[in-house]
Protein backbone atom coordinates (compact mmCIF):
# COMPACT_ATOMS: atom_id res chain seq x y z
CA UNK A 1 0.00 0.00 0.00
CA UNK A 2 0.99 3.27 -1.03
CA UNK A 3 2.01 6.23 1.93
CA UNK A 4 0.12 8.98 1.87
CA UNK A 5 2.62 11.04 0.71
CA UNK A 6 3.23 9.12 -2.25
CA UNK A 7 -0.57 9.33 -2.67
CA UNK A 8 -0.46 12.77 -2.08
CA UNK A 9 2.46 13.48 -4.83
CA UNK A 10 0.57 11.26 -7.24
CA UNK A 11 -2.43 13.57 -6.68
CA UNK A 12 -0.96 17.00 -7.30
CA UNK A 13 1.48 15.91 -9.93
CA UNK A 14 -0.57 13.10 -12.05
CA UNK A 15 -4.00 14.27 -11.70
CA UNK A 16 -2.93 17.99 -11.90
CA UNK A 17 -4.16 18.58 -15.36
CA UNK A 18 -7.44 16.88 -14.99
CA UNK A 19 -7.88 18.42 -11.74
CA UNK A 20 -7.07 21.89 -13.38
CA UNK A 21 -9.78 20.83 -16.18
CA UNK A 22 -12.07 20.27 -13.45
CA UNK A 23 -11.84 23.34 -11.81
CA UNK A 24 -12.78 25.03 -15.04
CA UNK A 25 -16.11 22.95 -15.32
CA UNK A 26 -16.49 23.45 -11.74
CA UNK A 27 -16.53 27.38 -12.44
CA UNK A 28 -18.74 27.06 -15.57
CA UNK A 29 -21.03 24.56 -13.14
CA UNK A 30 -20.87 26.96 -10.30
CA UNK A 31 -22.22 30.22 -12.60
CA UNK A 32 -24.35 28.33 -14.35
CA UNK A 33 -26.04 27.19 -10.84
CA UNK A 34 -25.72 30.76 -9.66
CA UNK A 35 -27.71 31.88 -13.16
CA UNK A 36 -30.75 29.88 -13.07
CA UNK A 37 -31.11 29.91 -9.39
CA UNK A 38 -30.88 33.44 -9.82
CA UNK A 39 -33.56 33.36 -12.53
CA UNK A 40 -36.04 30.69 -10.30
CA UNK A 41 -35.77 33.16 -7.54
CA UNK A 42 -37.03 36.52 -9.95
CA UNK A 43 -39.75 34.28 -11.63
CA UNK A 44 -41.38 33.46 -8.08
CA UNK A 45 -40.55 36.79 -6.42
CA UNK A 46 -42.49 38.43 -9.25
CA UNK A 47 -45.17 36.08 -9.14
CA UNK A 48 -45.47 36.58 -5.33
CA UNK A 49 -45.36 40.68 -5.28
CA UNK A 50 -47.18 40.90 -8.69
CA UNK A 51 -50.35 38.66 -8.14
CA UNK A 52 -50.79 37.17 -4.44
CA UNK A 53 -49.11 39.41 -2.13
CA UNK A 54 -52.73 40.52 -2.02
CA UNK A 55 -54.48 38.26 -0.68
CA UNK A 56 -55.72 37.08 2.46
CA UNK A 57 -53.93 33.98 3.49
CA UNK A 58 -50.65 35.56 2.99
CA UNK A 59 -47.88 33.66 4.82
CA UNK A 60 -48.64 30.28 3.67
CA UNK A 61 -48.48 31.29 0.20
CA UNK A 62 -45.03 33.15 1.30
CA UNK A 63 -44.28 29.42 3.11
CA UNK A 64 -45.03 27.51 -0.35
CA UNK A 65 -43.60 29.80 -2.64
CA UNK A 66 -40.12 28.91 -0.26
CA UNK A 67 -40.56 25.68 -0.15
CA UNK A 68 -41.04 25.45 -4.40
CA UNK A 69 -37.99 27.60 -4.38
CA UNK A 70 -35.84 25.72 -2.24
CA UNK A 71 -37.42 22.39 -4.31
CA UNK A 72 -36.53 23.47 -7.48
CA UNK A 73 -33.24 24.89 -7.07
CA UNK A 74 -31.85 21.80 -5.03
CA UNK A 75 -33.76 19.78 -8.25
CA UNK A 76 -31.72 21.66 -10.98
CA UNK A 77 -28.63 21.78 -8.84
CA UNK A 78 -28.69 17.77 -8.44
CA UNK A 79 -29.66 17.22 -12.18
CA UNK A 80 -26.70 20.26 -13.21
CA UNK A 81 -23.93 18.85 -10.96
CA UNK A 82 -24.66 15.15 -12.34
CA UNK A 83 -22.44 14.75 -15.22
CA UNK A 84 -19.74 16.35 -13.56
CA UNK A 85 -19.78 14.40 -10.40
CA UNK A 86 -19.46 10.98 -12.32
CA UNK A 87 -16.49 12.52 -14.58
CA UNK A 88 -15.07 14.08 -11.67
CA UNK A 89 -15.45 10.04 -9.64
CA UNK A 90 -14.24 8.61 -13.12
CA UNK A 91 -11.39 10.40 -13.46
CA UNK A 92 -9.86 11.67 -10.11
CA UNK A 93 -11.50 9.30 -7.55
CA UNK A 94 -10.81 6.06 -9.30
CA UNK A 95 -7.50 6.22 -10.30
CA UNK A 96 -6.66 7.38 -6.94
CA UNK A 97 -7.95 4.17 -5.48
CA UNK A 98 -5.48 2.15 -7.99
CA UNK A 99 -2.97 4.03 -7.67
CA UNK A 100 -3.04 2.96 -3.58
CA UNK A 101 -3.99 -0.54 -4.31
CA UNK A 102 -4.37 -1.99 -7.69
CA UNK A 103 -6.30 -4.98 -6.64
CA UNK A 104 -9.15 -2.76 -5.24
CA UNK A 105 -12.43 -2.23 -7.77
CA UNK A 106 -14.10 1.32 -7.52
CA UNK A 107 -18.19 1.31 -8.42
CA UNK A 108 -19.56 4.76 -8.32
CA UNK A 109 -23.10 4.38 -7.35
CA UNK A 110 -23.25 0.28 -5.74
CA UNK A 111 -22.96 0.78 -2.10
CA UNK A 112 -22.57 -1.92 1.28
CA UNK A 113 -25.68 -3.74 1.39
CA UNK A 114 -28.54 -3.22 3.78
CA UNK A 115 -28.48 -6.77 5.16
CA UNK A 116 -24.89 -6.13 5.61
CA UNK A 117 -25.51 -2.81 7.60
CA UNK A 118 -27.95 -4.49 9.42
CA UNK A 119 -26.09 -7.94 10.13
CA UNK A 120 -23.39 -5.32 12.29
CA UNK A 121 -25.80 -5.30 15.10
CA UNK A 122 -24.07 -1.50 15.49
CA UNK A 123 -27.57 0.63 14.94
CA UNK A 124 -31.47 0.29 14.76
CA UNK A 125 -32.90 -1.42 11.28
CA UNK A 126 -33.26 1.89 9.02
CA UNK A 127 -36.07 2.74 7.17
CA UNK A 128 -34.49 4.12 4.36
CA UNK A 129 -31.00 3.22 3.05
CA UNK A 130 -28.58 4.94 0.34
CA UNK A 131 -25.23 5.08 -0.62
CA UNK A 132 -22.43 5.11 -3.36
CA UNK A 133 -18.64 4.98 -4.06
CA UNK A 134 -18.09 1.27 -3.48
CA UNK A 135 -14.47 -0.20 -3.20
CA UNK A 136 -14.06 -3.78 -2.80
CA UNK A 137 -11.14 -6.68 -3.15
CA UNK A 138 -8.80 -9.13 -1.92
CA UNK A 139 -5.69 -7.47 -0.22
CA UNK A 140 -3.19 -10.28 0.28
CA UNK A 141 -5.79 -12.79 2.27
CA UNK A 142 -8.28 -10.17 3.77
CA UNK A 143 -11.59 -9.22 1.38
CA UNK A 144 -12.47 -5.67 1.98
CA UNK A 145 -15.57 -4.03 1.13
CA UNK A 146 -16.21 0.33 1.77
CA UNK A 147 -18.87 2.65 0.84
CA UNK A 148 -20.65 5.60 1.78
CA UNK A 149 -23.69 4.43 3.67
CA UNK A 150 -26.26 6.82 4.58
CA UNK A 151 -29.47 5.06 6.70
CA UNK A 152 -32.30 6.57 8.20
CA UNK A 153 -35.38 5.95 10.23
CA UNK A 154 -38.64 7.12 9.94
CA UNK A 155 -40.33 8.78 12.44
CA UNK A 156 -43.71 10.92 12.67
CA UNK A 157 -43.32 14.39 14.23
CA UNK A 158 -45.56 15.82 17.07
CA UNK A 159 -47.63 17.32 14.14
CA UNK A 160 -47.66 14.15 12.22
CA UNK A 161 -45.99 14.39 9.59
CA UNK A 162 -43.45 11.54 8.79
CA UNK A 163 -40.04 12.54 8.68
CA UNK A 164 -36.99 10.49 8.64
CA UNK A 165 -33.63 11.32 11.04
CA UNK A 166 -30.58 9.81 10.40
CA UNK A 167 -28.87 6.96 12.05
CA UNK A 168 -25.69 7.01 10.75
CA UNK A 169 -23.59 8.92 7.82
CA UNK A 170 -20.38 8.13 6.87
CA UNK A 171 -18.12 5.28 6.09
CA UNK A 172 -18.94 1.76 6.51
CA UNK A 173 -16.35 -1.14 6.25
CA UNK A 174 -16.68 -4.47 6.26
CA UNK A 175 -13.50 -6.60 6.44
CA UNK A 176 -12.83 -10.84 6.69
CA UNK A 177 -11.39 -11.45 10.12
CA UNK A 178 -8.17 -13.40 11.16
CA UNK A 179 -9.60 -15.39 13.41
CA UNK A 180 -12.52 -17.64 13.91
CA UNK A 181 -15.12 -16.49 16.67
CA UNK A 182 -19.23 -17.51 17.32
CA UNK A 183 -20.10 -15.04 19.48
CA UNK A 184 -20.76 -11.41 18.72
CA UNK A 185 -18.84 -8.61 20.46
CA UNK A 186 -20.11 -4.42 19.49
CA UNK A 187 -17.56 -2.03 20.66
CA UNK A 188 -19.69 1.77 20.23
CA UNK A 189 -18.09 5.08 21.17
CA UNK A 190 -18.54 5.56 24.79
CA UNK A 191 -20.88 8.00 25.44
CA UNK A 192 -22.17 7.28 29.27
CA UNK A 193 -18.74 6.92 30.76
CA UNK A 194 -17.19 10.34 29.31
CA UNK A 195 -20.61 12.29 30.16
CA UNK A 196 -21.50 10.69 34.05
CA UNK A 197 -18.14 9.72 35.01
CA UNK A 198 -16.73 6.21 35.18
CA UNK A 199 -19.02 5.05 38.11
CA UNK A 200 -21.79 6.18 37.11
CA UNK A 201 -21.61 5.95 33.67
CA UNK A 202 -20.48 2.05 34.06
CA UNK A 203 -23.65 1.20 35.99
CA UNK A 204 -25.56 3.05 32.88
CA UNK A 205 -23.88 0.96 30.38
CA UNK A 206 -24.40 -2.33 32.77
CA UNK A 207 -28.20 -1.28 32.20
CA UNK A 208 -28.51 -1.06 28.45
CA UNK A 209 -30.77 -3.90 27.63
CA UNK A 210 -31.10 -3.25 24.22
CA UNK A 211 -27.29 -4.95 23.94
CA UNK A 212 -25.89 -7.86 24.97
CA UNK A 213 -23.66 -8.12 28.41
CA UNK A 214 -21.47 -5.51 29.39
CA UNK A 215 -17.46 -6.72 28.82
CA UNK A 216 -15.17 -4.59 30.79
CA UNK A 217 -12.01 -4.43 29.41
CA UNK A 218 -8.27 -4.32 30.85
CA UNK A 219 -7.17 -1.37 28.71
CA UNK A 220 -7.55 1.95 30.69
CA UNK A 221 -7.88 4.22 27.59
CA UNK A 222 -9.49 1.97 25.68
CA UNK A 223 -12.16 1.78 27.97
CA UNK A 224 -12.25 5.68 27.67
CA UNK A 225 -13.34 6.19 24.86
CA UNK A 226 -15.03 2.42 23.98
CA UNK A 227 -17.75 0.61 25.55
CA UNK A 228 -18.16 -3.53 24.58
CA UNK A 229 -20.85 -5.52 24.57
CA UNK A 230 -20.89 -9.20 23.39
CA UNK A 231 -22.16 -12.77 24.23
CA UNK A 232 -19.16 -14.10 25.14
CA UNK A 233 -16.38 -12.74 27.65
CA UNK A 234 -13.67 -14.81 27.00
CA UNK A 235 -14.25 -14.85 22.84
CA UNK A 236 -14.70 -10.94 23.11
CA UNK A 237 -11.26 -10.77 24.59
CA UNK A 238 -9.64 -13.59 22.11
CA UNK A 239 -10.97 -10.53 19.45
CA UNK A 240 -9.69 -7.75 21.77
CA UNK A 241 -6.57 -8.56 22.44
CA UNK A 242 -3.94 -5.61 23.93
CA UNK A 243 -2.66 -5.10 20.31
CA UNK A 244 -6.13 -5.09 18.99
CA UNK A 245 -6.62 -2.83 21.65
CA UNK A 246 -3.82 0.00 21.05
CA UNK A 247 -4.39 -0.25 17.35
CA UNK A 248 -7.93 0.26 17.30
CA UNK A 249 -7.21 3.49 19.42
CA UNK A 250 -4.71 4.46 17.33
CA UNK A 251 -7.03 4.02 14.26
CA UNK A 252 -9.59 5.92 16.11
CA UNK A 253 -7.45 8.97 16.79
CA UNK A 254 -6.28 9.03 13.24
CA UNK A 255 -9.62 9.48 11.56
CA UNK A 256 -10.48 11.92 14.32
CA UNK A 257 -14.28 10.71 14.18
CA UNK A 258 -16.72 8.31 16.50
CA UNK A 259 -15.82 4.84 15.07
CA UNK A 260 -17.83 1.80 16.18
CA UNK A 261 -17.32 -1.40 15.58
CA UNK A 262 -18.70 -5.10 15.80
CA UNK A 263 -17.04 -8.63 15.25
CA UNK A 264 -19.73 -10.79 13.61
CA UNK A 265 -19.93 -14.04 11.72
CA UNK A 266 -16.16 -13.98 11.44
CA UNK A 267 -15.84 -9.90 10.19
CA UNK A 268 -15.52 -7.20 11.29
CA UNK A 269 -17.76 -4.22 10.85
CA UNK A 270 -16.97 -0.46 11.19
CA UNK A 271 -18.51 2.39 11.13
CA UNK A 272 -16.81 5.85 11.06
CA UNK A 273 -19.26 8.58 11.81
CA UNK A 274 -18.62 11.58 9.47
CA UNK A 275 -22.02 12.77 8.66
CA UNK A 276 -21.58 13.66 5.29
CA UNK A 277 -21.52 12.27 1.73
CA UNK A 278 -17.56 11.66 1.05
CA UNK A 279 -15.49 11.87 -1.80
CA UNK A 280 -17.69 14.28 -3.82
CA UNK A 281 -16.33 16.99 -6.02
CA UNK A 282 -17.30 20.76 -4.65
CA UNK A 283 -19.11 23.01 -6.46
CA UNK A 284 -18.57 26.37 -4.62
CA UNK A 285 -15.06 25.55 -3.17
CA UNK A 286 -11.88 25.28 -5.47
CA UNK A 287 -11.31 21.32 -6.07
CA UNK A 288 -7.46 22.33 -5.98
CA UNK A 289 -8.01 23.41 -2.43
CA UNK A 290 -5.54 21.85 -0.17
CA UNK A 291 -7.40 20.62 2.27
CA UNK A 292 -10.42 18.89 0.20
CA UNK A 293 -7.08 17.07 -1.80
CA UNK A 294 -5.77 15.73 1.74
CA UNK A 295 -9.78 14.93 2.89
CA UNK A 296 -9.68 12.83 -0.04
CA UNK A 297 -6.48 11.27 0.17
CA UNK A 298 -6.42 10.64 4.33
CA UNK A 299 -10.43 8.93 3.89
CA UNK A 300 -8.80 6.41 1.56
CA UNK A 301 -5.56 5.95 3.42
CA UNK A 302 -7.78 5.28 6.53
CA UNK A 303 -10.29 2.54 4.99
CA UNK A 304 -7.90 0.73 3.29
CA UNK A 305 -5.47 0.94 5.70
CA UNK A 306 -7.45 -1.13 8.40
CA UNK A 307 -5.95 -3.64 6.51
CA UNK A 308 -2.69 -3.18 7.94
CA UNK A 309 -3.39 -1.82 10.91
CA UNK A 310 -5.28 -3.93 12.27
CA UNK A 311 -2.99 -6.71 10.85
CA UNK A 312 -5.82 -8.60 9.61
CA UNK A 313 -3.51 -10.38 6.83
CA UNK A 314 -1.90 -12.14 9.94
CA UNK A 315 -2.77 -15.83 10.12
CA UNK A 316 -1.06 -17.45 13.10
CA UNK A 317 -4.35 -19.20 14.21
CA UNK A 318 -6.46 -22.27 13.01
CA UNK A 319 -7.81 -19.81 10.42
CA UNK A 320 -6.20 -20.38 6.94
CA UNK B 1 -48.29 -1.49 62.32
CA UNK B 2 -48.35 -1.51 58.22
CA UNK B 3 -45.21 0.81 57.98
CA UNK B 4 -43.41 -1.86 60.31
CA UNK B 5 -44.02 -4.54 57.71
CA UNK B 6 -43.07 -2.04 54.88
CA UNK B 7 -39.83 -1.64 56.59
CA UNK B 8 -39.46 -5.16 57.19
CA UNK B 9 -40.19 -5.73 53.72
CA UNK B 10 -38.08 -3.69 52.26
CA UNK B 11 -34.73 -4.86 54.65
CA UNK B 12 -35.61 -8.03 53.24
CA UNK B 13 -35.75 -7.43 49.47
CA UNK B 14 -32.21 -5.54 50.01
CA UNK B 15 -30.49 -8.49 51.75
CA UNK B 16 -31.71 -10.46 49.22
CA UNK B 17 -30.36 -8.11 45.94
CA UNK B 18 -27.15 -8.23 48.13
CA UNK B 19 -26.89 -11.79 48.81
CA UNK B 20 -27.87 -12.57 45.17
CA UNK B 21 -25.07 -9.82 43.57
CA UNK B 22 -22.41 -11.67 45.66
CA UNK B 23 -23.26 -15.40 44.69
CA UNK B 24 -23.74 -13.76 41.02
CA UNK B 25 -20.25 -12.49 40.98
CA UNK B 26 -18.67 -15.86 42.67
CA UNK B 27 -20.55 -18.42 40.10
CA UNK B 28 -19.01 -15.95 36.83
CA UNK B 29 -15.80 -16.16 38.83
CA UNK B 30 -16.14 -20.00 38.77
CA UNK B 31 -17.58 -19.92 35.17
CA UNK B 32 -15.08 -18.79 33.52
CA UNK B 33 -11.92 -20.93 35.37
CA UNK B 34 -13.97 -23.45 34.10
CA UNK B 35 -13.47 -22.33 30.55
CA UNK B 36 -9.38 -21.60 31.10
CA UNK B 37 -9.32 -24.70 32.92
CA UNK B 38 -10.46 -26.22 29.36
CA UNK B 39 -8.40 -24.08 27.78
CA UNK B 40 -5.50 -25.27 29.32
CA UNK B 41 -6.75 -29.25 29.17
CA UNK B 42 -6.93 -28.47 25.22
CA UNK B 43 -3.06 -27.32 25.21
CA UNK B 44 -1.84 -30.09 27.38
CA UNK B 45 -3.56 -32.42 25.02
CA UNK B 46 -1.15 -30.78 21.98
CA UNK B 47 1.75 -31.90 24.16
CA UNK B 48 2.19 -35.85 23.25
CA UNK B 49 1.84 -34.65 19.80
CA UNK B 50 3.90 -32.19 19.44
CA UNK B 51 6.61 -34.15 21.10
CA UNK B 52 5.83 -37.46 18.95
CA UNK B 53 6.68 -34.86 16.18
CA UNK B 54 9.46 -33.36 16.93
CA UNK B 55 11.90 -35.72 19.39
CA UNK B 56 13.26 -37.58 16.23
CA UNK B 57 15.14 -34.58 15.49
CA UNK B 58 15.43 -32.90 18.41
CA UNK B 59 18.35 -34.81 19.70
CA UNK B 60 20.05 -32.03 21.62
CA UNK B 61 17.00 -30.58 23.35
CA UNK B 62 16.09 -33.74 24.88
CA UNK B 63 15.53 -32.37 28.53
CA UNK B 64 13.47 -30.03 27.51
CA UNK B 65 11.29 -32.49 25.98
CA UNK B 66 11.17 -34.51 28.88
CA UNK B 67 10.86 -31.60 31.60
CA UNK B 68 7.35 -30.75 29.24
CA UNK B 69 6.11 -34.44 29.36
CA UNK B 70 6.57 -34.19 32.98
CA UNK B 71 4.76 -31.28 33.77
CA UNK B 72 2.19 -32.65 31.85
CA UNK B 73 1.53 -35.65 33.68
CA UNK B 74 1.26 -33.41 37.03
CA UNK B 75 -0.97 -30.72 35.46
CA UNK B 76 -3.43 -33.71 34.31
CA UNK B 77 -3.64 -35.54 37.54
CA UNK B 78 -7.30 -34.99 38.88
CA UNK B 79 -6.42 -33.67 42.73
CA UNK B 80 -4.66 -30.59 42.17
CA UNK B 81 -5.76 -27.20 43.47
CA UNK B 82 -6.74 -23.80 41.22
CA UNK B 83 -3.71 -22.49 42.23
CA UNK B 84 -1.14 -25.37 41.40
CA UNK B 85 -3.09 -25.49 37.97
CA UNK B 86 -2.21 -21.76 37.56
CA UNK B 87 1.57 -22.32 38.73
CA UNK B 88 1.92 -25.49 36.50
CA UNK B 89 0.44 -23.57 33.01
CA UNK B 90 3.18 -20.90 33.51
CA UNK B 91 5.56 -23.56 33.67
CA UNK B 92 4.30 -24.86 30.75
CA UNK B 93 4.00 -21.95 28.96
CA UNK B 94 7.70 -21.22 29.32
CA UNK B 95 9.13 -24.60 28.16
CA UNK B 96 6.49 -24.77 24.70
CA UNK B 97 8.30 -21.38 23.86
CA UNK B 98 11.48 -22.61 24.37
CA UNK B 99 10.41 -25.32 22.11
CA UNK B 100 9.31 -23.55 19.34
CA UNK B 101 12.15 -21.24 19.71
CA UNK B 102 14.23 -24.49 19.08
CA UNK B 103 12.10 -25.32 15.42
CA UNK B 104 13.29 -22.79 14.27
CA UNK B 105 16.61 -24.12 14.03
CA UNK B 106 15.53 -27.28 12.12
CA UNK B 107 14.63 -26.62 8.50
CA UNK B 108 12.99 -29.95 8.31
CA UNK B 109 11.16 -29.37 11.15
CA UNK B 110 10.02 -26.04 10.34
CA UNK B 111 8.78 -27.36 6.58
CA UNK B 112 7.22 -30.30 7.97
CA UNK B 113 3.15 -30.19 7.69
CA UNK B 114 2.36 -31.38 10.56
CA UNK B 115 4.69 -29.00 13.14
CA UNK B 116 2.96 -26.26 11.01
CA UNK B 117 -0.49 -27.09 12.24
CA UNK B 118 0.61 -27.88 15.43
CA UNK B 119 2.15 -24.85 15.48
CA UNK B 120 -0.88 -23.39 14.41
CA UNK B 121 -3.10 -24.86 16.93
CA UNK B 122 -1.03 -24.07 19.74
CA UNK B 123 -1.23 -20.13 19.36
CA UNK B 124 -4.72 -20.45 18.75
CA UNK B 125 -5.19 -22.47 22.14
CA UNK B 126 -2.64 -19.90 23.55
CA UNK B 127 -4.27 -17.08 21.94
CA UNK B 128 -7.89 -18.53 24.05
CA UNK B 129 -5.83 -19.21 27.03
CA UNK B 130 -4.67 -15.59 27.14
CA UNK B 131 -8.11 -13.94 26.95
CA UNK B 132 -9.52 -16.49 29.52
CA UNK B 133 -7.56 -15.47 31.40
CA UNK B 134 -7.85 -11.86 31.12
CA UNK B 135 -11.85 -12.72 31.27
CA UNK B 136 -10.75 -14.44 34.73
CA UNK B 137 -8.89 -11.75 36.24
CA UNK B 138 -11.65 -9.21 35.48
CA UNK B 139 -14.25 -11.30 37.21
CA UNK B 140 -11.93 -11.86 40.02
CA UNK B 141 -11.45 -8.28 40.34
CA UNK B 142 -15.45 -7.36 40.47
CA UNK B 143 -15.96 -9.97 42.78
CA UNK B 144 -12.88 -8.68 44.90
CA UNK B 145 -14.53 -5.24 44.75
CA UNK B 146 -17.85 -7.01 45.53
CA UNK B 147 -16.85 -7.75 48.84
CA UNK B 148 -15.09 -5.03 49.85
CA UNK B 149 -17.27 -2.41 48.83
CA UNK B 150 -19.86 -1.32 50.63
CA UNK B 151 -22.48 -2.35 50.73
CA UNK B 152 -22.37 -5.29 49.54
CA UNK B 153 -18.80 -6.13 52.06
CA UNK B 154 -21.40 -6.69 55.32
CA UNK B 155 -23.18 -9.15 53.50
CA UNK B 156 -19.79 -11.02 52.28
CA UNK B 157 -18.75 -10.76 55.82
CA UNK B 158 -21.65 -13.01 57.17
CA UNK B 159 -21.73 -15.18 54.47
CA UNK B 160 -17.58 -15.84 54.96
CA UNK B 161 -16.66 -14.56 51.06
CA UNK B 162 -12.66 -14.21 50.93
CA UNK B 163 -10.82 -12.44 48.15
CA UNK B 164 -9.56 -15.05 45.36
CA UNK B 165 -5.95 -14.49 43.17
CA UNK B 166 -6.33 -13.23 40.11
CA UNK B 167 -3.51 -15.08 37.20
CA UNK B 168 -0.60 -12.99 37.53
CA UNK B 169 2.79 -13.16 34.70
CA UNK B 170 5.45 -14.47 36.98
CA UNK B 171 9.12 -12.77 36.27
CA UNK B 172 10.37 -16.16 34.40
CA UNK B 173 7.70 -15.40 31.72
CA UNK B 174 8.17 -11.41 31.59
CA UNK B 175 11.92 -11.88 30.53
CA UNK B 176 12.69 -13.53 27.26
CA UNK B 177 13.47 -17.39 27.65
CA UNK B 178 16.80 -17.75 27.52
CA UNK B 179 17.08 -20.55 25.23
CA UNK B 180 20.53 -21.29 25.92
CA UNK B 181 20.17 -22.18 29.54
CA UNK B 182 17.40 -24.41 29.14
CA UNK B 183 19.12 -26.55 26.73
CA UNK B 184 22.21 -26.65 28.96
CA UNK B 185 20.16 -28.26 31.69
Amino acid sequence: MKTVEELTSFYTNQLRPILEQFEEKRKKLRNQILFISFIVLWNIAVIYFFFLSSIDSNSQILQFGIFLTIAIISFLYKYLQRDYRSEFKEQVIKPLIHELEPNLNYLEHAHITQEIFERSELFSKPDKFSGNDFVGGILDKTQIQFSDVHAQKKHKDNKGKTKYSTIFQGLFIVAQFNKNFNARTVVLPDLAQSTFGNLIGSWLQSKNLSRDELIKMDNPEFEKYFVVYGTDQIEARYILTHSMMENLLEFQKKSNHDISLSFIEDHIHLAIHYGKDLFEPTVFRSILDERITKEYIEVLHLAVGIVEQLQLNVRLWSKA
Amino acid sequence: MSVTIAVILAVMIVLIVLYNTLVGKKNQVENIFASVDTQLKKRYDLIPNLVASVQEYMQHEKSVLENITQLRAQATKPDISEAQKIALDAQVTSALGSIMVAVEDYPELKANENVMNLQASLNEVEAQIAASRRAYNQAVTDYNNAIEMIPTNFMAMAMNYKRKDVFSIDESQRENIDVQALFDR
